[in-house]
């Protein structure tokens, strides 16, 4: 096991030396399961464990970095953090803006969470996080949109009546709806979104070509799916 | 933190509480507390440095710097905060950026503005993307403190202006008929006077100033409205060991309290030196002051 250790520690310096540039991982903190800040306050969940696994494959040190989701964005384009790890699905719009690497989780259906079933989900007051493809999916399908900042802001929206559901990726709303006798998951999902990829500036090619490959190695020999059954993220590759 | 938290599932009331509010992420907060007072206690008199440069500008006599003064305090004063945190503080790391770009790198040969990214060189990365996190949260603390003081420098140089105009005319006559020069008058006539008229309405940024602190996380930097709604969010058991439910209106009860004894205390503070500053000054106050000794 100690020598396990060292090894890896030489590893881990070994890469130091020949890649002196630290990679700054930004991630929102506020997601689970994708990510969240646990009781030590460090940032934790599906996507911590993935982005340790892909820096190690890809031979780099990484630095995790805590953003508010409406700047992600800016600030990744700004130069403040060189990868956004945040749940981030691909979408036409974003990648105009910013790059994406492959997809590390499959387009999970999005779901209702309501405090009863017979919510209709066409005209009633619907919440989302904004900046996120739930809100402009429910801004366009005729419903009421009413967005909040953070995930946890559109979940407590719907428990104080002020929405009648709230909209977000499945993986998010199940650990909620277990937890929470008041409310409960809708039947119907909507599929929007291409999955969730790592967020990267459009001059950061090489990067970008190691992730991939980082990523791709993960789905190949499994590891990635055991990841994704692990935090109950959604299919498996 | 204590030795009977390693399980916190079996226990209840204070001792659950104690550990509850020990733990790590609970230390943040805390921290972030102070973080909160060290920028307010560096961005006031910086603030203050930006206003009486600003207020000095805007009365000087050679035009063009009499026109910057002015610009300044109109353009920073109709901007949103929230615009300028957004735009100016990007614009000024990348500005400072650009200029160590052209120093550090001048054979790079790639454009630094490519679509929407604005890359540099690695040696001219600011902070460096090999620095530890604490350089990179530095980093933007002081950004943030320069962006706070610019913008409510904008204020105080509008509110010194106002009060450097309220001095009443008599005291400059008189100091000119001593013979003083005009820096003279300046300095041991006017300034000294001035501060009993500035004083309610540095009092106001001064309070405005504490209140604007959750701004800060625009900038990356954690303050303690950020860990307050971060600590008061709904804790599922599935992902920590202290669940509970939505709390964040006793953690928001509690900024209010801190917010409140805060501002508290800054009245009683202001309130003395109002009386302190009066002492002997041609104002009403003063004259109360002398007629009650």
């Amino acid at each position: 096991m100690k020598k396990l250790l060292l090894t890896t520690a030489a590893l881990a310096l070994s890469a130091g030396f020949a890649m002196a540039d630290t990679v700054r991982l930004g991630t929102e903190g506020a997601y689970p399961p994708y990510n969240f800040i646990n009781d030590k306050g460090e940032v934790d969940g599906f996507e911590r464990e993935l982005g340790d696994e892909l820096c190690k494959r890809a031979e780099l040190t990484c630095e995790w970095v805590t953003n508010d989701w409406d700047s992600i964005i800016p600030n990744l384009v700004s130069g403040n953090y060189d990868v956004i790890i945040a749940g981030m699905s691909i979408t036409e719009e974003r990648d105009q803006v910013i790059d994406f690497t492959q997809n590390y989780t499959l387009p999970d259906p999005s779901a209702y969470l309501a405090p009863s079933a017979d919510v209709d989900v066409k005209s009633g007051v619907i919440a989302a996080q904004s900046g996120t493809i739930q809100a402009s999916y429910v801004a366009s399908s005729g419903a009421t949109l009413v967005e909040y900042a953070t995930p946890e802001e559109s979940i407590a929206a719907v428990r104080n009546g002020e929405a009648d559901a709230v909209l977000a990726d499945r993986a998010f709303l199940l650990p909620v709806a277990e937890e929470d006798a008041g409310l409960e998951l809708l039947e119907e999902m909507v599929m929007i979104g291409g999955g969730i990829g790592l967020g990267l500036r459009e001059s950061d090619t090489e990067l970008k070509g190691k992730l991939d490959a980082a990523i791709q190695s993960m789905k190949d020999d499994g590891s990635l799916n055991a990841l994704i059954e692990k935090w109950e993220i959604g299919l498996t590759f | 933190m204590f030795a009977f938290c390693s399980d916190p599932a079996n226990l209840d009331g204070l001792a659950w509480l104690s550990c509850y509010l020990t733990t790590s992420k609970h230390l943040q907060l805390y921290y972030a507390v102070g973080t909160v007072l060290l920028l307010l206690a560096i961005t006031a008199p910086a603030a203050l440095a930006f206003g009486f440069g600003g207020a000095m500008a805007a009365r000087a006599h050679i035009a063009p710097v009499r026109w910057l003064g002015k610009a300044y305090i109109a353009v920073v004063r109709g901007v949103p905060d929230i615009a300028f945190f957004l735009f100016f503080v990007i614009a000024l790391d990348q500005a400072f950026e650009w200029t160590r770009h052209q120093i550090l790198c001048p054979d790079w040969d790639q454009p630094i503005r490519q679509g929407n990214d604005f890359v540099v060189c690695q040696a001219a990365k600011l902070p460096l993307g090999s620095a530890p996190q604490w350089v990179h949260e530095t980093y933007g603390f002081t950004l943030a403190v320069l962006t706070f003081a610019i913008v409510f420098g904008a204020f105080a140089a509008n509110v010194l202006f106002g009060a450097m105009r309220a001095v009443p005319r008599a005291q400059m006559e008189t100091a000119e008929a001593y013979g003083m020069t005009r820096r003279q008058a300046f300095w041991r006539i006017m300034v000294p006077q001035m501060w009993v008229y500035a004083l309610p309405g540095l009092g106001n940024l001064w309070m405005v100033l504490i209140k604007a602190t959750p701004l800060l996380f625009l900038l990356g930097v954690e303050d303690i409205v950020y860990w307050a709604r971060e600590l008061g969010a709904t804790a599922n058991p599935r992902f920590t060991e202290y669940p509970h439910g939505d709390w964040r209106m006793w953690y928001f009860l509690g900024l209010m309290v801190f917010y409140l004894g805060f501002t508290r205390i800054s009245e009683v503070v202001l309130e003395r030196l109002m009386q302190r500053l009066t002492l002997g000054q041609a104002t009403t106050g003063g004259e109360a002051q002398r007629k009650a000794a």
